[in-house]
C-alpha cells in the first residue's frame, strides 16, 4: 500500500503550549482515517499543519509526495477540505458557489461545467441548483460544502468534523456520501468526536489529546488494546452506593458518572444474576465501544 | 514561518478578482449610482453654492478646482471602504479567505487580489466623477484622461494603507478610528476643499508628507489643461505608500492568520 499522507513527529506550540505535541501518522491510499479527541486537543491544528497553512515547529512532512509546507501549494492542488464552519459564498447559487471555487485550483470554466451536474446529483443539490446559499438547511450547506472540496477531483479529502449540528436524517446522507467516496478509492481523513461516526466509516483511527496521539489502531484494536469488552451500565438514585460497596467484586473496571455507573468487565454473568436480584437498579448489558474507549482515555471531565 | 519574507506573487489572484467581480455584478446598478450620485451632489452643492462666494481659486472656477479634488477623494474612499470594510467581511465574517486558503492559492494572493479589486472600485469612481466633470463642462482638457490611471493609483495606494487597519482589526468598530483620525483630517489637509498654501507652516509641512495632497497635485493641474509639476516624485510616493502598505499588510496578514 502507497502512503498518501506520511508525517513524522509534528509538533507546533503557541505561546509556550504545545498545541500540537510531536504527533506522527500515515495514511494509506482509499482508507478513512479518524482523529478523535475531546475540545482542544489539537485536531483542528493538525489538519492545518497537514494541510500547509501553517508552519509546524519540527517534525517532517509529505502529503501526496510533496514535502509540506514548502510544496503545499502544489499539494493542496490535489486536496479537497471540508472545513469546520461552513464558509460558502453567501451572495451566490449553489452552481456559483462550485464554479467560483473550482476557478481556485485553476480549472476551466467548461471543464467545471461538465463536472457540475455529477457534483450537483452526488451533493443531492440538482433541483437547488439555482437557489442562493442562504436558503439552503443545514443539511444542504454541508453537502454543498462537500462538493465544493470534490469540485478538483481530489485524492485526499480532509474533513474537519463534517456532521457537527446536523440532525440524523442529514448525517446519514453524508455517511452515505463519504463511504462512497472511499469505495471510489479517495483517501478521508476526518475529526470527529462522534464516536458512532468514526465507528461505521473509518478503517483505523487515532485518539489525540493535548496535543499527542495516545492510542492508534482499527476500531476493534482500539477497543480490544484499551478496554474489557463487555459494559454493564446500572442506573437509578442508589447505583453509586451499590457501586461502591458492591461493584468491585464483579467487574474489573468501574467509573460513577452521576446516577449512572459503567461496569466493564471479561465476564458479565456474575454481575448481571446479582442485578437481577436488586430491582431498584436499572441495568443495560452491552459489549464494549469506541465511545467507552474515548472515555477512558481522555477522562470524564468536561474540556472547555 | 518567516512573517517578514518578501511577498511571492502568482496569477492565481486573478479567480479571487472574479469572484469579487461577481459579487459586484449582483449589485452593479445601486454601485454605479453610488458612484455617481455621491460626487455630483458634492460638486453641485458645494460648488455653485461655496462657488458662487468665491472669486476663482487657484486660477479656476471654485466648482472647477473642486472637481479636481474629488476625483482623488472619491477614489481614496471608493478603496478604503472596500479594503475596510468588504475586505473585513470577507476575511472574517463570511470566512471567504479560509476557504479560498484550502485551495493552492496562497494568502499574497489574497491581499494581492484584495488590493487589486479595491483598486478597480476606485477606477470605477474615478470615471464617474470623470463623467460628471465632462458632462458638466468643468473641462475640456485631453489631459483629463490622465486621471484615469491616476484613480487606479490612487486606489491601489489607499487599498494598500486600508488593508493594514483590517490585518489589524478586532471588529467594524475599529475602523471608526481610521476614518475619523486619518481620512477626515487628510481631507482636509490635502487640498481636496482649498488650496494647502491656505495652511499655517507646520501643518503645510505635514500635508506634504500625506498620499492625498500628492494625488491632489497631479489632478489639479491636469484638469486645467497643464502638465503637472514635479509628477514624478508624485507618483513617486503615492507608489511608496502603495508598497509599503502591500508589504506591511501581508506581514500583518500572515501574522494574523497563518496561527
Amino acid at each position: 500500500m502507497s502512503s498518501v499522507l506520511s508525517a513524522q513527529n509534528l509538533s507546533k506550540s503557541y505561546g509556550g503550549h504545545r498545541v500540537v505535541d510531536g504527533i506522527s501518522l500515515s495514511l494509506n491510499k482509499g482508507e478513512c482515517f479518524g482523529l478523535l479527541g475531546p475540545n482542544g486537543a489539537g485536531k483542528t491544528t493538525t489538519l492545518r499543519l497537514l494541510l500547509g497553512l501553517i508552519i509546524p515547529d519540527g517534525g517532517e512532512l509529505s502529503l501526496l509526495d510533496h514535502p509540506v509546507p514548502q510544496q503545499a501549494r502544489e499539494a493542496r492542488l490535489r486536496v479537497g477540505v471540508v472545513p469546520q464552519m461552513d464558509n460558502l459564498d453567501p451572495d451566490f447559487t449553489v452552481t456559483e458557489n462550485l464554479l467560483v471555487y473550482g476557478r481556485y485550483f485553476g480549472l476551466k470554466d467548461a471543464e467545471l461545467r461538465a463536472r457540475l451536474p455529477d457534483l450537483l446529483e452526488f451533493a443531492n443539490l440538482t433541483n437547488k441548483r439555482d437557489a442562493r446559499v442562504p436558503t439552503l438547511s443545514g443539511g444542504m450547506k454541508r453537502r454543498l460544502t462537500l462538493a465544493r472540496a470534490l469540485v478538483n477531483d481530489p485524492e485526499v479529502i480532509f474533513l474537519d468534523e463534517p456532521t457537527t449540528g446536523l440532525d440524523p436524517q442529514a448525517r446519514h446522507l453524508i455517511w452515505q456520501r463519504l463511504r462512497e467516496l472511499t469505495a471510489r478509492g479517495k483517501t478521508l481523513l476526518l475529526t470527529t468526536h462522534f464516536m458512532d461516526e468514526a465507528e461505521r466509516l473509518c478503517h483505523r483511527l487515532a485518539v489525540m489529546d493535548n496535543g499527542r496521539i495516545i492510542s492508534q489502531g482499527t476500531p476493534r484494536e482500539l477497543i480490544a488494546q484499551n478496554i474489557e469488552p463487555q459494559v454493564v451500565e446500572v442506573f437509578g438514585e442508589f447505583a453509586a452506593d451499590w457501586a461502591h460497596n458492591h461493584a468491585a467484586r464483579h467487574a474489573q473496571r468501574f467509573e460513577v458518572s452521576g446516577e449512572s455507573v459503567f461496569c466493564y468487565t471479561d465476564d458479565a454473568q456474575p454481575l448481571l444474576q446479582e442485578l437481577q436480584k436488586l430491582p431498584e437498579l436499572r441495568y443495560l448489558h452491552r459489549p464494549a465501544n469506541l465511545e467507552d474507549v474515548f472515555l477512558k482515555l481522555t477522562g470524564r471531565e468536561m474540556r472547555e | 514561518m518567516n512573517y517578514y519574507a518578501m511577498p511571492k506573487l502568482s496569477l492565481r489572484f486573478i479567480p479571487i478578482w472574479r469572484r469579487n467581480f461577481m459579487v459586484w455584478k449582483k449589485m452593479a446598478g445601486s454601485s454605479i449610482l453610488g458612484h455617481l450620485a455621491d460626487p455630483l451632489i458634492y460638486m453641485l452643492g458645494l460648488g455653485y453654492g461655496l462657488g458662487g462666494m468665491l472669486p476663482q481659486v487657484g486660477g479656476m472656477s471654485y466648482i472647477a478646482f473642486l472637481a479636481a479634488g474629488t476625483v482623488c477623494y472619491s477614489t481614496m474612499n471608493s478603496a478604503s471602504f472596500e479594503a475596510l470594510y468588504s475586505g473585513f467581511a470577507r476575511m472574517h465574517e463570511q470566512r471567504t479567505w479560509e476557504a479560498i486558503l484550502n485551495t493552492p492559492v496562497t494568502l499574497d494572493d489574497i491581499v494581492f487580489s484584495e488590493i487589486l479589486w479595491a483598486a478597480s472600485k476606485s477606477l470605477l469612481s474615478g470615471l464617474a466623477v470623470l463623467v460628471v466633470i465632462w458632462v458638466l463642462g468643468l473641462s475640456h482638457s485631453m489631459l483629463t484622461l490622465w486621471l484615469i490611471p491616476l484613480s487606479m493609483l490612487v486606489g491601489l495606494c489607499f487599498a494598500s494603507l486600508g488593508l493594514i487597519m483590517t490585518a489589524l482589526a478586532p471588529g467594524y468598530d475599529f475602523f471608526m478610528y481610521y476614518f475619523t483620525l486619518v481620512i477626515t483630517p487628510m481631507v482636509l489637509l490635502c487640498g481636496v476643499f482649498f488650496p494647502v498654501d491656505q495652511l499655517p507652516p507646520l501643518l503645510l509641512q505635514l500635508s506634504g508628507l500625506l498620499p492625498l495632497t500628492h494625488a491632489i497635485e497631479l489632478s489639479r493641474p491636469l484638469l486645467n489643461n497643464l502638465v503637472p509639476a514635479h509628477y514624478t516624485s508624485h507618483i513617486a510616493v503615492l507608489l511608496a505608500y502603495t508598497l509599503l502598505g502591500f508589504y506591511v499588510s501581508v506581514v500583518l496578514f500572515r501574522r494574523r492568520l497563518s496561527q
